[in-house]
């Protein structure tokens, strides 16, 4: 397999970390909540995947178990940010450390060992084409997290729910005069990134590198939160961003597979590097932040 | 009706009240404290085996309590750095990766020059890592203010790159060839070293220079013109706007000054207590000083104070990993509750909470 077959065919899988995490987000910042807490979610959902799965509870009972505990910690930052109205910024910094460190203490036991991946699943005729074929051989996960992108765009682009959402975001007072529960949706919002931000860290940790190690979550979260700057809060250019990742974090391997005389720790810190120039560039045109970003973004909300 | 109007509901005070700021780090302390001996009986340590190596024990010797002291200095000097930042509402979450740089720039003397001998070689040090972390910290600045990126994502990044400059580092170019294969520097020579402060500990003179720039701190905010302007910045962008006070000076002033601050605490650990350039010249300085700098106020003196809580932390984390067998990574999670019990403490500084029953007879609010 040359180096762009091993892009092509692993983009998808690698991409889907950054891709569930920043679905979450996503919909937090539309209902106009910033929750930087994404990188402690995640790790916490990670190491509750990695027992569940190592101690033989399964797959889904690991997403399940990431699921619900990185939406119960998102709720403990929806109480101190929504009902005790503190900084956001400062509360998503506490659940980030919080979350690493109940990873880190729970995971303590677990280090260096290993679980069995999902089993990727051929699409019959299409696996078959040449060069391209492995991007139709992906795990069951992948398949589901294309769909729920499909979903959440859908939501956002034709029901009423996603209109309620990002009424609640642009101006929670307005919102909140014609009847909607702006406090009840940001919960619900927050509570759902949560759990996204959960499955991301599963898929990580049981997954796409079956192995845990502390510290695994490497900075995906954070560039999760970027991905959502880099869509400018549109669904399909999230997901294109997260392929780009998702390439980007394999380039690595890739050149080291080839044997190109690149320290790694330049292939290891290209994502972050990646990020930062993108976020420059896209972060330069004003007017199209402005366009698609969220107006009451990060301030709290008082009747 | 729905069923947040159960809820008590906060209310916002007229004046902020004095007695809740200076009682918010304290209790926040202590529902901390009890949180997380709740967890250690949770994971099956003993709490009062905790709570004597965490709590008692560093206050026990000179010796431990000198360790407690050499762990507040980088603590104290990012935080007070980061706090004026934060005053402005330019959250630089990239300490880490400044003081990472301030090491590997104040290494670079002794490593390049090893046999060099002079009073001048520690003070060229420090004064090259606080370059050297202002420098990557402009690079935040750059493309907050010319390219308009969010600088909390930027300075996180770069916190991320910088660790993998110093492995890089570490196992390359700089590794000490008779070092046994480990990932660290060449030691350093008498010279290069920070002169020590109280003999017989390993408390050196950086933590003076760090109580001196912790006054400067305080008088730059309290009485000057310019910190004036940056406070004004953050409580009121528009008014500051009008007054004619540019944002891209705030954000400037306070990623270099935070950059400086972290830079010369880096080069100020691996100058002192470290005496080379190692992969693990910080446990999350740069992280925990974020914390540092909210429980003390962000305030200079507050968060003289709130240093020393959580160098204590440190310190007695360490204890209670060697006496208690508690996992290290229990002092994470006591940051990260710690903040979080602070940020509701303080919320009853600016409101106070009434009950639905009371809120009845006050209505102020339109019909709907």
């Amino acid at each position: 397999m040359n180096a762009i077959e091993f892009i092509i065919s692993g983009m998808l899988a690698a991409a889907t970390p950054f891709l569930l995490a920043a679905l979450g987000e996503l919909v937090v910042e539309r209902a106009g909540v910033l929750n930087l807490g994404v990188e402690g979610l995640m790790a916490l959902g990670a190491v509750l995947a990695f027992i569940t799965v190592y101690h033989g509870g399964g797959h889904f009972l690991g997403f399940v178990a990431a699921g619900l505990g990185s939406a119960a910690l998102s709720l403990v930052f929806a109480v101190v940010a929504l009902g005790f109205r503190a900084n956001q910024v400062a509360t998503g910094l506490a659940i980030g450390i919080l979350g690493q460190g109940l990873s880190a203490l729970f995971g303590k036991t677990y280090e260096s060992l290993t679980v069995k991946a999902l089993p990727k699943l051929a699409f019959p005729w299409l696996s078959d084409i040449p060069v391209v074929g492995g991007l139709f051989t992906q795990d069951i996960v992948v398949w589901i997290c294309l769909l729920a992108t499909l979903c959440i765009w859908a939501m956002f682009t034709f029901s009423k729910l996603g209109l309620i959402i990002r009424a609640v975001g642009e101006n929670p007072k307005a919102a909140h005069a014609i009847g909607y529960p702006v406090v009840t949706v940001r919960v619900l919002a927050i509570a759902f990134g949560g759990a996204m931000a959960g499955f991301a860290g599963a898929y990580a940790a049981v997954i796409y590198t079956p192995l845990w190690a502390d510290g695994m979550i490497a900075g995906r979260g954070w560039i999760a939160i970027a991905l959502v700057v880099f869509g400018t809060w549109l669904t399909g250019r999230i997901f294109l961003g997260a392929c780009l990742f998702g390439a980007v974090s394999l380039m690595g391997l890739a050149a080291q597979a080839t044997g190109m005389d690149v320290p790694s720790q330049l292939l290891s810190s290209l994502p972050y590097i990646v990020t930062i120039i993108v976020l420059g560039i896209i972060s330069s045109n004003r007017r199209l932040l402005k366009l698609n970003g969220v107006a009451s973004l990060g301030e709290p909300f008082e009747r | 009706m729905n069923i947040w109007s159960m809820a008590p509901s906060f209310v916002r005070r007229e004046r902020a009240s004095s007695a809740a700021t200076v009682l918010a780090p304290v209790v926040a302390l202590t529902v901390a404290i009890i949180l997380n001996l709740g967890l250690y009986v949770v994971i099956g340590r003993d709490p009062l085996a905790v709570i004597h190596a965490m709590l008692l024990e560093p206050f026990l010797s000179f010796a431990s309590f000198s360790e407690v002291l050499l762990k507040a200095g980088p603590l104290l000097l990012i935080a007070q750095g980061l706090a004026i930042g934060f005053r402005a509402k330019v959250f630089n979450i990239g300490a880490e990766g400044q003081f990472i740089l301030g090491a590997i720039s104040a290494s670079a003397i002794p490593v390049w020059f090893p046999q060099a001998t002079g009073q001048w070689i520690w003070p060229a040090m420090l004064l090259l890592g606080a370059i050297g972390g202002a420098l990557w910290a402009s690079i935040t600045a750059f493309w907050r203010v010319r390219l308009n990126a969010n600088e909390i994502l930027v300075s996180l990044m770069l916190s991320l790159v910088a660790a993998q400059l110093l492995n890089y580092l570490l196992l390359g170019p700089w590794k000490d060839p008779n070092g046994f294969n480990f990932p660290q520097s060449v030691m350093f020579q008498y010279d290069a070293m920070v002169p020590t402060l109280i003999s017989g500990t390993r408390v050196n003179v950086s933590l003076l220079i760090t109580l001196a720039l912790s006054l400067a701190a305080w008088i730059f905010m309290q009485k000057s013109f310019a910190g004036y302007k940056l406070q004004v910045g953050g409580l009121a962008p528009r008014a500051a706007g009008y007054a004619g006070f540019s944002q891209s000076w705030a954000i400037w002033l306070s990623l270099l000054i935070g950059g400086f601050a972290a830079g010369l605490a880096g080069a100020a650990e691996v100058a002192g207590p470290l005496g080379q350039l190692q992969r693990s010249i910080s446990t999350g300085y740069g992280y925990a000083a974020i914390i540092v700098a909210y429980l003390g106020g962000l305030h200079p003196l507050g968060i003289i104070v709130s240093a020393l809580v959580m160098a204590v932390i440190y310190i007695g984390g360490d204890n209670a990993m060697v006496s208690a067998n508690l996992p290290i990574a229990a002092v994470r999670v006591f940051q990260g509750s710690l903040l979080l019990a602070y940020l509701v403490a303080i919320a009853f500084v600016r409101y106070r909470l009434e009950w639905p029953q009371a809120a009845r007879k006050t209505v102020h609010r339109s019909p709907s």
